[in-house]
Order: C-alpha cells, then sequence, then structure tokens
C-alpha cells in the first residue's frame, strides 16, 4: 500500500503548482486552469486522509468541493467571456479598472 | 344649557389662517381680504355673545372657565387649554375683536397696492388667534404661547416689507429686546411654579396669601419678574426702543400691534397679576415710578419729531406708561379703563395718519405737509375728535381715563407721580396738537403732482401722465393730487371716532353721579375694591378736573400759537434751546447707549467667537478629520492597484503567513 505521505507530496506538488500558476500567468483562463489544479490537490489530501482514517468523511467532502468547483467554472468562464467581448483581451495585467 | 364657546374665539382666525396658508393663491384679493375680515368679525360676534352671556348673570358669578384639552402633566404639576372669561377679560377681548375687526377692513384699502396683500392679511389673522389665546387663557403657561405668539407676529409684520433693510433691523429689534423682556416673564412664571405648584390664576391666587409674605423678598423678586416681562411687551423703560422703530411695519399694523392690542398685554398681565402685584408694594413703586418716568420721557421726545408716525409711537409709550402707573398706584382698573379708551383713540389716530400717508403717497414728514384740512375731509374730522381725546379734553374718551388716573394717583399720596403726569398731560396737548397743526392746518408745504382739476374726475389720467417721469422710489403706482382715501379705510374711521368720543362715557363715576361707575362696577369682581382706595371729596375731583382740563387747554393753546399764528416762536425756541432739543431730537440718545453697552460687545463677542472657536475649533476639528483621512487612503490606495495577480500574491502571502504562525504554535 501506498503510504499516505506520498499522496499528501504528491498534494503538495500539485497545489503549489497551481499557485504558482495563478501568479505569474498572464491568461486568465490558464490562471483559471491553475485554481483547478489547487482545488484537486486539496481533493487529493481529502481522499489520502479518508483511506488513512478508514473514513467517509473525507471522501464526500470531495464531492461537495467538486460541485462548488462546477459552478465557480461555470460563473468564472461567463466572467472571462464577458470581459473578453468588453475589452478584447483575457490577459489580466491588461485589466485594472479597479485601480484605487 | 347653552353655553356660548370660548374657545370658537381663537379658533376663527386659527382658522381663517389655515385656510388662507392651504387655498389662498385661489381665493384672490377679494376671497382672501373676505376670509380674513370674516373670521375676525365672527369672532367679534362670538365674543359679544360670551359677554352677554356673561353680562347676564349675576357678579359673583361672572366667570366661565372652559377647558379644551389638558396641555400636559408632568408629577402633580398640569397645564390645560383652557380659557377664562371674567370681566377682565371680556373688555380685553371685546377691544381685541372690536378694534381688530375694523383694522382688518381698513387694510382691505391700505393694503390694496401691495404685491403680498395675502401674506399681509396671514399674519394679521395669526396675530388676532395669539392676542386671543394671551387675553383668554386662564393660565398663565397658555398666556406664555400667546405672549409668545403675538411678539412673532409683530417681528413679522414690523419686517413685512422685507425687502427694506430698515423694516428688517427694526423687526429683529422689536424681537430681541422683546426676548430679554419675556425672558423676565419665563423666570417670574417659573417662580410661580415653584413655590405655588400650579399655572392657574384661580389656584395661584388662592395660594398666594398662604404661602408668600405679603411684602417679602420672594414676592417682590416674582413680580418684579413678571414686570420686566411687561416692560418688554408695553415698551417701558428700559425696553422701550423697540416701539418707536416697530413703525417700519405697514400703518394699519401700527395701529392693531403697536397701539390698540399687543402693547396693552403688559398692562393686562399686571392688571390679572394684580393679587400678587398688591402683595408686593415694592413692586407696585417700582410699577408706579418707571409708568411715570416712561410717560414724562417719551413725551418729551414726542415733542420734536418730524415723522408723523413717530410721534405717534412715543405718545403710545408715553400713554402706556400711564396706564403703568395707574396699576402702579392701585388703580388697576383705571389701568384697563385707559388701555380700553387709548385703543379706541390710539387706534383711530394711526389709521388716520395711514390714510394721510396714503393720500400723500407715501409721504411721512409732517414738515412736508400742511392743509389737508380741505382735501381730505373725514380723515380730518376723525383725527381731530381723536387728537381732542387724547389731549383730554371732556367730554372725550381720553379725558375720563387720564383724569381717573391723576385723581387715583393724587388720591393715594403720590404727589410726584401726579405732578408727572399732570407734565406729561400737558405735553401730550401739545405735541398731539402740533401734530394735528402741522398736517391739517395752514399752507401746504408740498407740491401736487398733477397741477390741474378734480382729483376724482382726473385722477387716472393723472396717473397716466404721472407715471412716466415717477421719482418715488417705493411708489405703488398711484400719484396723482391729494384726495380722500376710499371707503374701506374712512368707515372704520368713523365708528373708531365714535368711540374717541363717546367710549369714555362707560367710566364715569363719582362726582357726577352717585356710586361707582359703570367700569368700575363692572370690573369689581375681578380686582375688587383696591384695598386702600381712599375717594376724593367732590370739590377736590372738580378742582383736579379743572386743572387738567386747563392743563390740556394751555397745551392746545400753544401748540396753535407757535406752529398756526406765529411760526417764529417755534424757531425761536428751537434756537435757544438747540442743547436740548438736540437731545430730544435723538431721542437722548438712548440707542447709542444701548449700543455701545450691549449691543456692540455683543457683537464683538460674538464676532471673536466666530473667528476663534467656530472657525479654528469646529471647522479645524472637521477638516482636521479629514485631512487624516485623506493621508492614509493616499497611502492605502497604492494597494489597490486593479491588478488580479497582485492581490492573489496578496493572499499567497498572507497564507504562508498563516501557515508558519500555525506551524510555529
Amino acid at each position: 500500500m501506498i503510504p499516505v505521505e506520498w499522496s499528501l507530496a504528491l498534494s503538495a506538488v500539485l497545489f503549489t503548482i497551481g499557485v504558482v500558476g495563478v501568479l505569474v500567468r498572464r491568461n486568465a483562463l490558464v490562471i483559471f486552469m491553475s485554481i483547478e489544479l489547487m482545488l484537486n490537490a486539496a481533493n487529493l489530501a481529502f481522499v489520502a486522509f479518508a483511506r488513512q482514517q478508514n473514513s467517509l468523511d473525507g471522501q464526500i467532502f470531495v464531492f461537495f468541493v467538486m460541485t462548488v468547483a462546477a459552478a465557480e467554472v461555470a460563473v468564472g468562464l461567463a466572467i472571462i467571456v464577458n470581459v473578453f467581448r468588453l475589452r478584447e483581451t483575457v490577459f489580466v495585467d491588461e485589466i485594472n479598472l479597479l485601480k484605487g | 344649557m347653552n353655553l356660548p364657546m370660548l374657545w370658537i374665539i381663537p379658533a376663527l382666525p386659527l382658522a381663517a389662517v389655515a385656510l388662507n396658508l392651504l387655498f389662498g393663491d385661489r381665493l384672490g384679493k377679494k376671497g382672501t381680504s373676505f376670509l380674513a375680515c370674516g373670521a375676525v368679525g365672527l369672532a367679534f360676534a362670538a365674543a359679544i355673545r360670551a359677554v352677554l352671556t356673561l353680562a347676564a348673570r349675576s357678579p359673583e358669578e361672572r366667570q366661565m372657565v372652559e377647558t379644551a384639552w389638558t396641555w400636559f402633566r408632568v408629577g402633580d404639576f398640569s397645564a390645560d387649554v383652557s380659557f377664562l372669561l371674567d370681566p377682565l377679560s371680556a373688555i380685553m377681548v371685546l377691544v381685541v375683536t372690536g378694534v381688530g375687526f375694523l383694522i382688518h377692513i381698513y387694510s382691505i384699502g391700505y393694503m390694496a397696492e401691495d404685491p403680498s396683500f395675502r401674506r399681509f392679511f396671514l399674519y394679521l389673522n395669526l396675530f388676532m388667534f395669539a392676542m386671543l389665546t394671551l387675553v383668554l387663557a386662564d393660565n398663565y403657561l397658555l398666556m406664555f404661547v400667546g405672549w409668545e405668539g403675538v411678539g412673532l407676529c409683530s417681528y413679522l409684520l414690523i419686517g413685512f416689507w422685507h425687502e427694506k433693510q430698515s423694516a428688517t433691523d427694526a423687526g429683529k429689534k422689536a424681537f430681541i429686546v422683546n426676548r430679554i423682556g419675556d425672558f423676565g416673564f419665563l423666570l417670574g412664571v417659573m417662580f410661580l411654579i415653584a413655590w405655588t405648584g400650579s399655572v392657574n390664576y384661580e389656584r395661584v391666587f388662592a395660594a398666594a396669601p398662604h404661602l408668600f409674605v405679603a411684602g417679602g423678598s420672594i414676592i417682590t423678586l416674582a413680580t418684579i419678574l413678571l414686570f420686566v416681562g411687561a416692560t418688554g411687551k408695553s415698551a417701558q423703560i428700559p425696553l422701550f426702543v423697540w416701539l418707536p422703530d416697530a413703525m417700519e411695519g405697514p400703518t394699519p399694523v401700527s395701529a392693531l400691534i403697536h397701539a390698540a392690542t399687543m402693547v396693552t398685554a403688559g398692562v393686562y398681565m399686571v392688571v390679572r397679576s394684580h393679587v400678587l402685584f398688591e402683595m408686593a408694594p415694592a413692586t407696585l413703586e417700582v410699577v408706579a415710578v418707571i409708568g411715570a418716568a416712561t410717560a414724562l420721557m417719551a413725551a418729551t421726545i414726542g415733542l420734536v419729531q418730524n415723522d408723523i408716525k413717530r410721534v405717534l409711537a412715543y405718545s403710545t409709550v408715553s400713554q402706556l406708561g400711564y396706564m403703568f402707573f395707574a396699576c402702579g398706584v392701585g388703580a388697576f382698573g383705571a389701568g384697563i379703563f385707559h388701555v380700553m379708551t387709548h385703543a379706541f383713540f390710539k387706534a383711530l389716530l394711526f389709521l388716520g395718519a395711514g390714510s394721510v400717508i396714503y393720500g400723500m403717497h407715501h409721504e411721512q414728514d409732517m414738515r412736508k405737509m400742511g392743509g389737508l384740512a380741505g382735501k381730505m375731509p373725514i380723515t380730518h374730522l376723525t383725527m381731530l375728535l381723536a387728537t381732542i381725546a387724547i389731549a383730554g379734553i371732556p367730554p372725550f374718551a381720553g379725558f375720563w381715563s387720564k383724569d381717573e388716573i391723576l385723581a387715583k394717583a393724587f388720591a393715594t399720596g403720590h404727589y410726584g407721580i401726579f405732578a408727572a403726569g399732570l407734565l406729561g398731560a400737558l405735553m401730550t396737548a401739545f405735541y398731539m396738537f402740533r401734530l394735528y397743526v402741522l398736517t391739517f392746518r395752514g399752507k401746504p408745504r408740498f407740491e401736487e403732482h398733477a397741477a390741474h382739476g378734480h382729483a376724482d374726475a382726473h385722477g387716472h389720467d393723472a396717473h397716466a401722465a404721472h407715471g412716466a417721469h415717477d421719482d418715488h422710489g417705493h411708489d405703488h403706482g398711484h400719484g396723482g393730487p391729494v384726495k380722500e382715501s376710499p371707503w374701506s379705510m374712512t368707515v372704520p374711521l368713523s365708528i373708531l371716532a365714535v368711540l374717541s368720543v363717546a367710549g369714555g362715557w362707560v367710566g364715569i363715576g363719582k362726582p357726577f353721579i352717585h356710586g361707582e361707575s359703570w367700569m368700575a362696577t363692572w370690573l369689581e369682581p375681578v380686582l375688587g375694591h383696591g384695598p386702600h382706595m381712599k375717594h376724593l371729596s367732590a370739590p377736590a375731583e372738580f378742582a383736579l378736573m379743572g386743572l387738567s382740563v386747563a392743563v390740556a387747554a394751555f397745551g392746545i393753546f400753544m401748540a396753535f400759537r407757535a406752529y398756526l399764528q406765529q411760526p417764529s416762536i417755534a424757531t425761536a425756541v428751537r434756537e435757544r434751546f438747540a442743547g436740548v432739543h438736540n437731545a430730544l431730537y435723538n431721542k437722548y440718545w438712548v440707542d447709542e447707549f444701548y449700543g455701545a453697552i450691549a449691543v456692540t460687545p455683543i457683537h464683538q463677542g460674538a464676532m471673536r467667537l466666530w473667528r476663534f472657536w467656530d472657525e479654528k475649533v469646529v471647522d479645524g476639528t472637521v477638516n482636521g478629520v479629514g485631512y487624516v483621512l485623506e493621508g492614509v487612503s493616499a497611502l492605502l490606495r497604492l494597494f489597490q492597484t486593479g491588478y488580479v495577480g497582485t492581490y492573489a500574491l496578496f493572499i499567497a502571502f498572507g497564507v504562508l503567513a498563516l501557515f508558519l504562525h500555525f506551524l510555529r504554535s
């Protein structure tokens, strides 16, 4: 059986890739995908712990996260489509209308 | 039993105010005047009905109290909105509604061409409401409501022509000076509440003899405070300065508020509180001395004024002084009697003066009048009757009341005050006939605008021709020759003239008839006999009357001599006593004195406070808060770049910081 640490290490690696992706990429769609990566890294951690603890709680949680992520994708993509229609760009460093 | 409703009397003018406010713009001038005069006329009718019901009762039962509702209740203390009709308030309510009604009708003619016609009647009705509340109230607190209400209306009506700086200044002056008096009055009422626990007249007067030591310091202080209120409202020394300036208001206002009704409120209040005043002999002495001093001082100023309304204003101050020294010597009934006769002849004098001013196209300087007798016959005749009445020639109204006051002063041993009153009577006769002669007799000292023909026939042509070269800044658009005023003005003049002649006959008493006069008998249930009122013997009374008539006649003779037959006398006297004339003409510089000791220091103090406290401290605090917020937010807004990436970075740092924090603990 694969030890839980391995799963957690993979989860941490995936999460870090997601964070870095969010921070360094300009394209909103790629940032979006990076966020999905972070969510799924968290899901992996949940599943790993659930298996170790021999309990279903973590797996149930994963379903919730996936549901929310689906909704979030729908809303987020709608926003990005609209932003593109208005500004003709999806590069976040060209969008700073809310500058104080 | 079908009792007359007292509350309806003040409610009628108030209803007219409400209707005027709501629908006045659709009524037009006719409708407005009908509404305003109708309401006051109905109030007059209601007052007559109520007084007749009162008179039908036996003297001991002549008192009607009607409680509309309880105003408020705090612990044991309660104040009601309730009205009291007794012989004293009956006289006041009849004078106020009767004379008020006539002046309302007069105003239709006088204000006909004023653009603010509706506003004028609005204020006038509001005044009637406040004044009737004042005289009909059955407690000090409700009286104070009316007291403040008439003060407000006085302010509004003095400053009625608010585009004129002098008028608004006069209005403010009247209001502020009155506030000083009102403050005293309010303190006096609080005193009564503190000691008697009530404001109701009946309860206060019933409790007073048990609570206060007669002549003690408490009752003296309380009555002095009440009297301070009276000096403000009734223009006595030291608060008389507002009344002459109040002449800036329209003339019907001067007649109604500043001659016949409001200014007598102080006298009414003192008479109403006579139970208290009689317990404080020291206060009565003060009242008598202040009254006599005011009567004398105002009369001397009146001798040399040239503005027709200012002469009448000082005359009013002087006559109010007579009323107060009547109260001061304990002759409260005589004081009220003079309030009544004075209301008749002084209202008539003011309305007559208004008619003259109207006929002369807003000229008020008597030096530019003269010879109006033939041109304005009705005005002339009625004014002459009123002038005789105020001068104190029998059997006109003023004689009876003034003589009764002087006789009472003499009978109670106030010889100094009696002498002052007599001297005042001499000057009154002189300055009033000076006014009469300068206005109506002699040769005209003005040029008529239209040189030709009869006024009636050519009035309109003259007006049209005149319009082109009109040099009157405030002319209301009717030039042309001097002519008699319209009927709406002359009819009230005529009615008041009858009252000025006959109105004093109700006060004819000893030695002409047996027993007390009708007036004294009527007032007896309220005032009692008066504690120490000695009666003079008939010969002494006749001698006093002869003396006062002789004095008045001498004054009249002098006026005719100096201003009609030999005008050189007046000039010579003026030049001989230039210093005195100067002092009188400048009203003893009282205004300047008050300006120097009170107005300027307060003004400057307020200025300094404004510069320091308002501008530096208050504004500084508010602005300081603003500056700080601006500075801090200028720093904070640097974080809000608008780039999603930056925010994500901040979040990442934040999460990292939290992560490290939990890792360490």
